[in-house]
């Protein structure tokens, strides 16, 4: 019967199409595999043309002064982002000292800890805060922060950003902590080092690498947040005295130049997203560069 | 120290015929009435065992008959399975290790354990793995490192190997080398009690004849007891073997008495395949 089958397909391709087996078989697999090759190509398509865009828009109203200046009034040439891409640069910044170590710590306490009714319910509201819409968490810190602070703030906007990486930076953690098996574990327990002191300095060193890139994500994916952004820090013309105030950011300023009805505004706005890119491009880039020959290596 | 069981159970049987032996040669491990469990999973039963100083004992048994659920309560590692837990007194020169006050975690640097698959530490030089145990217990001193490094990998005999790369990840040694790594990493600590949990089932026949012969060169340091599969294996390396089978020690005798002349049926039973 084993046998038998491949004869019966080769004489009825031979019969149909009037080529043999093998023939067959090679045209499927290079078929599928151009599919593949066809769906790969695809999915790069709209990145490729995001760089070709912002790159060949926002070139053109890069200067010194977009990086020194503040932006020009209304009418008046020159002006630049330098309020904004310091204010986006500062509360990432506050937002990655909060949410990190918050993200960091829970997803050892799921990978390490991570049973019974506690980390289950944890682990779930973890997953649920990666799908929350980013505009409702704003709304959530303008309810507990902004209004009782009287005032948008730079902090307000942080701990809306961190309570947005943390998940991210948790769910990572998590699932690279996992992949250090348990007989690592027991082996670190076996030689008389406490169970703490196994977990930093075996497991989570073993996977410096994987969590930075984790953090790493999180940290681009908060960069360009806009939306609680709006409600929280919401953005200003000028420097902000302190992070008390109103604090200009550069997707927020993106947005409100993109939607004013001045072109020259508008140069000034593709020019803001090419610096956008450009910062979560490098910040991948460096990562990467200090991660190559730490983390976990292969066993095999 | 010495409890004498004066309960007619087969275990105590094996037990007693070793006291005589043992007034010349020194017993370090003293187990009685211990009882290990999963939940209520009873996986160890009421085993009663001696171990005397510088010798190699084997456990032997079908798969899930507990042997390396045994060991694991000699290190205190058993209880750190979520629910596992475990009765009765292993008294480690002198000092129960079961005591109230007793300390788990400086027990396991007194009983080493090495494990079934060879587990480097990730991310950690060669040099790193062996002194893992002193660096993190806080000993930094660059002379006493190096010292224990050379002399444990010279005792795991795996220098000659490594020394000119020992700043290379120790996962990039093939798996018998990872293996005795494993072993230098265990005696870095010092310990006068060394735990394997078949150290050679997932290694090829010329590496597990070098962990073999390790083995056999480490008893004028340390007392080894090693869970084996293998029966040829126990009969070449051990001195004293003990048969397990479904939680309970069958027979625990001179390694020649267990392969040559058993007590139990059990025990003839399976040495000669005819079960497990």
């Amino acid at each position: 019967m084993v046998a038998a089958t491949p004869l019966t397909v080769t004489t009825a391709v031979k019969q149909e199409f009037g080529f043999r087996v093998s023939d067959f078989r090679r045209f499927r697999s290079t078929a599928m595999l151009a599919t593949i090759w066809g769906f790969s190509l695809a999915a790069i398509i709209p990145l490729l043309f995001v760089f070709y865009f912002v790159t060949s828009k926002g070139v053109g109203g890069l200067n010194w002064d977009f990086f020194t200046a503040l932006p020009a009034p209304v009418g008046q040439e020159g002006g630049g982002m330098a309020n904004a891409i310091w204010g986006s640069l500062m509360i990432v910044g506050m937002a990655a000292c909060i949410g990190v170590p918050v993200g960091v710590l829970t997803g050892v306490f799921l990978s390490e800890f991570g049973e019974g009714k506690f980390a289950a319910t944890l682990r779930f509201t973890v997953d649920l805060m990666t799908s929350v819409p980013s505009i409702i968490l704003g709304l959530f810190i303008y309810t507990i922060l902004v209004v009782p602070m009287n005032g948008f703030s730079a902090y307000a906007g942080a701990v809306a950003l961190a309570v947005i990486m943390f998940p991210i930076v948790a769910k990572t953690t998590e699932e690279v902590l996992k992949l250090i098996p348990d007989h690592i574990r027991e082996a670190g327990l076996a030689l008389g080092i406490p169970r703490w002191k196994v977990i930093i300095s075996i497991v989570l060193k073993g996977s410096v690498g994987p969590v930075a890139t984790g953090v790493i994500l999180a940290v681009a994916r908060v960069m360009g947040e806009t939306a609680p952004l709006l409600f929280t820090a919401f953005g200003n013309s000028f420097w902000s005295e302190s992070p008390s105030q109103p604090t200009a950011t550069l997707p927020v300023a993106i947005y409100q130049y993109a939607i004013s009805p001045f072109k020259q505004w508008h140069e000034q706005a593709w020019a803001g997203a090419l610096v956008l890119v450009m910062i979560v491009f490098f910040a991948n880039l460096i990562t990467r560069v200090i991660m190559r020959g730490s983390g976990v290596k292969r066993s095999r | 120290m010495q409890v004498k069981t004066s309960k007619a159970s087969k275990t105590t049987t094996a037990a007693n015929s070793l006291e005589s032996d043992n007034s010349e040669s020194k017993t370090i491990l003293t187990i009685r009435d211990l009882n290990a469990y999963f939940g209520d999973f009873h996986a160890v039963k009421n085993v009663n065992m001696d171990v005397d100083a510088n010798e190699v004992v084997a456990l032997i048994g079908p798969s899930g008959c507990g042997k390396s659920t045994y060991i694991r309560t000699l290190n205190r590692l058993h209880e750190e399975i979520d629910g596992a837990t475990v009765s009765g007194e292993v008294v480690l020169n002198g000092e129960n290790i079961y005591a109230g006050h007793a300390d788990p975690v400086s027990i396991r640097t007194k009983v080493g354990m090495v494990f079934q698959k060879p587990n480097p530490f990730p991310s950690m030089t060669i040099f790193d793995n062996v002194v893992a145990g002193l660096k993190l217990a806080g000993i930094r001193k660059r002379s006493v490192l190096e010292e224990t490094v050379e002399r444990c990998l010279k005792q795991a005999a795996l220098w000659d190997e490594v020394k000119d790369k020992l700043k290379e990840p120790g996962m990039s040694l093939s798996g018998g080398q990872q293996q005795r790594l494993c072993i230098a990493r265990t005696l870095a600590v010092n310990p006068p009690v060394v735990l394997m949990d078949e150290p050679t089932s997932a290694l090829d026949p010329i590496s597990t004849s070098k962990i073999e012969e390790l083995i056999t060169e480490l008893k004028t340091q340390v007392t080894v007891i090693i869970v084996t599969h293998n029966m040829q294996q126990a009969s070449r390396i051990s001195d004293r073997t003990a048969f397990f089978y479904l939680g309970e020690l069958i027979e625990y005798d001179e390694t020649k008495q267990i392969f040559m002349d058993p007590k139990e049926d059990r025990t003839e039973r399976y040495i000669s395949g005819r079960f497990g």
